[in-house]
């Protein structure tokens, strides 16, 4: 048993704790330390800079640009890129689409594809959800319906985070509406740009555009766009799924939280003129966050641990521990932080805004932390709501 | 990293469990309970077989060699059956102070009485007012001669009854809160001027209240005049063991509860195939891994050198399986229904133990202020 990094793992943690502190542009930084999320120019640089080391697709197989590193590797990388705060590569594109493309794609989908993801010259963005197939994926309805060397796709996708950025959209669409729910989908690659695609924005409670509805009214997808066999869709979508193993537990991105937090209330939020830090309600909710974090910190490991003996490329029900309490700590986060700036977390900022604080009412540092408050409400909700991963795990593991 | 064991650590981990599939049924844990000693010698015979008694020591001292994995390992397993024999008071809190503050001559004699079963120790430190305060000491220890003479009252001694010597915390100076002034002595539980009175606890184990007028100290543990540092030392090691029995209870309070959700019918059908339990079972073992990973971190964080950081990684796993122990604990209970709560179904044993392994060494809201106090776990930025 041993239950620490070892000394390569600890060499690369400071490669690239080095790299980010070198390439990272401060901009960008400071953006992401007030909590907003990065632009699309800044997603798109900061990806440029990592594929050029080789970096950006952590996930890949080697002959696509993957740097065969280890899942613990891998864990390192996202925590230093959470912790700096530093943008993650575009999910959808690396890990989402390119591993499904990597694994049941043609080799001419993936030259076709593959390397302008790495860089991404393309943004994809993901066409799962819609408005009655939400925890019930399958329940999709978006038919696609093969007219010789096209298929004619109509429908609507919603809460597609980031369309209004996408180039690429890949989709699940029905393609047999008489077989059983799960094996009449099938996986297709689509042109944003192509005609009959309409995309509407969502506008989330805090004010922000990260979500959009999008409709497709006789959208002519070529078949070639297909990725592996016609209904057989859902392999893929599993595969997809599966990929993300511990990656929603976000233990970087909480400890940076917590860490900015710690600061701001022992210096600048005061309360009763002393620094709120100081009040042991306050404190006591900070620690026990801290103390929950350190304890899925610990399940990671054990996770990164078992996993990496794992053959099989099954999905595994310990991620959904990962992801009720990774989402939990990360909320309970951005409630203390909203609490630490008081009636000024009050102003309605822009989330969209270019600067920091665009309307420069209250203090740098509690600007918007409501807005980040209610905007991350989602992370309970997205990604197999936390109900959904206690279905799993009762399923899973307790055989219920 | 890497969570495998060695071939080794399975084997004892195995050896424990079969030892105790064999003698830790209900009803034989029932009679251990009832007997007058209020656990079993023939199981404590066969922990000294197994090597178990001697598991902390050096082996050229009559011990095993085994670490802070192989204690963990013997805890969860000792936790599943809820034993009852004074395995953690005698080899891990009276081991402890001797393998740190003990002289080799003192190991020499007292290790191999321990590993063959025939010396039991006892950890006489809490006293009325001190709760959890591991400083709050007003029993005093004076000088005479060459040797200490002790007096005061120490309180829920855990086994002090069967115990043949005590470590006792006494005061060679300062005040009754003083960190420094300390002491920390071996006594003769036999010898004169101490007067025990044992009892039991609600979790089935043994306690004692313990007298000392005048009694002879027979050893130093340490410095006696700075012995908290020492007795610091001892407490987080003895929380690898706490924190890993917990585990071992709450694995068992939570397959008996899903075993019995399965059978367990109601309104025509299993009451597994409700929703609302199938949730909140859900949650018990989210609660369960997180226990078990902070178990892990114990035997990990116990080996930080810097007293002050090890005690803050101690805080987290006390606070951290103390919360689980409770819900885990609370919901074994709630999803049975009224069948967990008769003395009859094992499942509320489970639950006694956690809720006293909670409260050991200070229970989780304890915990969360001293980290609270103590900066935390987190730097600020």
């Amino acid at each position: 048993m041993e239950l620490r990094f070892n000394e390569a793992e600890r060499a690369f943690r400071q490669e690239v704790r080095e790299f980010i502190a070198r390439e990272l542009p401060e901009e960008t930084r400071q953006r992401m330390l007030a909590g907003k999320s990065p632009t699309k120019q800044m997603v798109v640089d900061w990806q440029r800079k990592l594929n050029a080391k080789g970096w950006a697709v952590p996930e890949w197989p080697r002959e696509w640009g993957g740097p065969d590193w280890t899942l613990a590797m891998r864990y390192i990388f996202r925590e230093e890129l959470q912790m700096a705060p530093a943008p993650q590569p575009l999910a959808f594109n690396t890990n989402m689409c390119g591993p499904v493309i990597a694994e049941f794609g043609t080799e001419e989908q993936k030259k076709r594809f593959l390397p302008r993801m790495a860089n991404l010259d393309d943004w994809w963005c993901q066409g799962f959800s819609e408005p009655g197939a939400g925890s019930d994926l399958a329940g999709l309805k978006t038919r696609a319906v093969k007219q010789g060397d096209h298929y004619v796709v109509n429908g609507q996708k919603t809460w597609t985070t980031l369309a209004q950025h996408a180039d690429w959209i890949f989709l699940l669409v029905r393609t047999d509406p008489t077989a059983k729910k799960q094996e009449g989908i099938s996986f297709l690659l689509c042109d944003m740009k192509t005609p009959g695609i309409t995309v509407r924005p969502i506008i989330t409670i805090e004010g922000g555009h990260e979500v959009n509805e999008v409709f497709f009214d006789d959208v002519k997808v070529p078949v070639e766009n297909l990725v592996g066999e016609e209904n057989r869709g859902w392999d893929c979508a599993k595969f997809l799924l599966g990929n993300e193993r511990f990656g929603q537990a976000r233990v970087g991105a909480s400890r940076e939280r917590i860490r900015r937090l710690k600061a701001i209330a022992s210096t600048e939020s005061m309360d009763g003129g002393r620094p709120l830090m100081e009040d042991p309600d306050f404190a006591r909710k900070v620690t026990e966050i801290e103390v929950e974090l350190k304890a899925l910190e610990m399940t990671v490991m054990r996770v990164i641990a078992t996993e990496s003996k794992r053959k099989d490329k099954k999905p595994d029900p310990a991620t959904s521990v990962l992801k009720i309490k990774g989402t939990e700590i990360q909320q309970m986060c951005s409630e203390l932080l909203m609490k630490a700036a008081g009636p000024y977390a009050w102003v309605d900022g822009d989330p969209e805004a270019e600067g920091s604080n665009d309307i420069d009412v209250a203090p740098d540092w509690a600007f918007g932390l409501a807005g980040v408050y209610f905007n991350w409400r989602k992370q309970s909700i997205y990604g197999g709501s936390n109900e959904i991963q206690r279905n799993i795990m009762a399923k899973a593991f307790l055989g219920l | 990293m890497d969570f495998d064991l060695t071939e080794e650590q399975r084997l004892l981990q195995d050896s424990v469990a079969r030892l105790l599939a064999d003698k830790y049924g209900f009803e034989q844990r029932k009679a251990y309970m009832k007997s007058a000693e209020g656990w079993s010698r023939e199981v404590w015979a066969q922990y000294a077989e197994l090597g178990l008694l001697g598991l902390p020591f050096a082996e050229d001292e009559g011990g095993f060699g085994g670490g802070h994995v192989e204690t963990m390992l013997v805890a969860e397993q000792l936790g599943k059956a809820i034993a009852l024999e004074p395995w953690i008071p005698t080899v891990v809190i009276g081991g402890g102070f001797l393998r740190h503050g003990a002289s080799a001559e003192l190991r020499a004699e007292l290790v191999p009485q321990i590993a063959a079963g025939d010396l039991m120790l006892a950890f006489a430190h809490t006293e009325r007012q001190s709760r959890y305060d591991l400083h709050d000491v007003a029993a005093t220890a004076k000088k005479d001669g060459s040797g200490w003479v002790l007096n005061g009252r120490k309180g829920m001694v855990i086994h002090g009854d069967s115990a043949g010597k005590l470590v006792v915390t006494a005061r060679t100076a300062g005040g009754q809160r003083d960190a420094k002034g300390i002491g920390v002595f071996l006594v003769d539980a036999a010898g004169p001027g101490v007067t025990r009175r044992g009892y039991r606890t609600v979790d089935g184990q043994r306690a004692a209240e313990v007298e000392l007028t005048d009694a002879r100290a027979e050893a130093v543990l340490g410095n006696p005049e700075d012995g908290l540092p020492l007795v610091d030392q001892v407490v987080d090691e003895t929380i690898v063991a706490l924190a890993a029995e917990a585990v071992g209870c709450m694995q068992v309070a939570h397959d008996m509860t899903i075993d019995y959700m399965k059978t367990r019918k109601q309104f025509d059908r299993p009451i597994a195939s409700f929703q609302a339990l199938q949730h909140r079972a859900a949650d018990m073992l989210v609660q369960l891994e997180q226990a078990r990973s902070m178990s892990y971190y114990a035997a990990m964080g116990v080996e930080e050198r810097d007293p002050v950081e090890r005690r803050k990684n101690m805080a987290s796993v006390k606070a951290q399986i103390g919360r689980s122990a409770r819900f885990v604990g609370q919901q074994s209970i709630q999803l049975h229904g009224g069948i967990a709560m008769t003395m009859e179904y094992a499942c509320g044993h489970y639950f006694k133990r956690l809720t006293v392994n909670d409260a050991m060494f200070g229970d989780a809201d304890h915990w969360v202020r001293f980290l609270a106090n103590n900066g935390g776990l987190v730097q600020a930025a």
